[in-house]
């Protein structure tokens, strides 16, 4: 069955969007766990590159949302934009959000840069997707 | 130690902030991984979903910059302790917290969500605070 927005058309431009995210971790060296780490420690032998990373995404993405999307009634190739309609800080986003920055702060991956690294084929990042699955698989279970 | 690169991480970042500009711009989704990859196996049997595809581009995109002279790191200098626990809280962290560095630290941040920027602010802090723990207290 075809979605309404999830024709071959969504499907092309989401393989597309995946490849130029992909390129650009790999650019930014996100996908290099020890750059990361050193970036998180402030208090250490600092490496503040990683910042240039969330400061270029942030102004791309700022600028293109309020100048473009939000003046439009619905996205170019589909019907509908998909926007999450939750606004409430609950503990639910807090305690989430502060997990995830520990498991951050311990591997220096995240989510992007793990599937990035695995045409490698390395085990520890074959090991550490298969992980975090479960982690997913347990907090929807939570939930 | 690793060198200071701002030149390639501002590349990198304006990239992927147009990647996830486009998925907006032209499919009206969020790019936030996490999500994503959660969805791919939110059904079974798996079906070829726009995630399918995004996640396979993510995969395959590092090798299109590497005739360029970029490149995934060849070893992944972790313990196994640190490559389990990270993966387990970061699997739960993001989904339970519905989202991670992209779709909250990008997307949400970007769209100036309440929410995201709590959570980004949050998990930068918590990051921080582990990775002083680890190197700094207990000299790992």
């Amino acid at each position: 069955m075809t979605l309404p927005n999830d024709t071959s058309i969504n499907k092309l431009v989401a393989l597309i969007c995946g490849l130029i995210f992909g390129a650009g971790l790999t650019v930014a060296q996100m996908v290099d766990p020890q750059k990361v780490i050193n970036f998180l420690d402030i208090f250490g032998q600092w490496d503040a590159s990683l910042a240039f990373v969330m400061g270029g995404g942030l102004i791309i993405y700022i600028l293109g949302y309020h100048l473009l999307v939000r003046r439009m009634t619905k996205p170019i190739a589909c019907n509908t934009f998909d926007l999450p309609s939750n606004k409430k800080v609950d503990n639910k986003l807090t305690i989430g959000a502060a997990i995830f920055g520990i498991g951050w702060g311990v591997a220096g991956i995240c989510p992007g840069p793990a599937l990035a690294n695995l045409s490698l084929g390395n085990e520890k990042i074959l090991v550490f997707i298969l992980i975090m699955f479960v982690g997913m698989f347990v907090a929807k279970k939570v939930n | 130690m690793t060198e200071f690169t701002p030149f390639t991480a501002l590349i990198g970042g304006l990239t992927i902030g147009f990647s996830a500009l486009l998925l907006i711009l032209l499919n009206g989704k969020i790019a936030g991984i996490s999500g994503i990859f959660a969805q791919v196996f939110s059904k079974y049997p798996i079906t070829l979903s726009w995630q399918v595809f995004f996640i396979l581009g993510l995969i395959i995109g590092p090798l299109l910059v590497m005739p360029f002279g970029f490149s995934l790191p060849q070893q992944i200098d972790l313990s196994w302790p640190a490559i389990i626990t990270g993966g387990f809280l970061v699997g739960f962290g993001s989904r339970y917290g519905s989202g991670c560095t992209s779709g909250h630290g990008i997307c949400g941040i970007g769209r100036f969500s309440k929410r995201s920027i709590v959570a980004t602010i949050i998990f930068m802090s918590s990051a921080i605070i582990t990775v002083y723990l680890i190197r700094h207290i207990f000299g790992a």
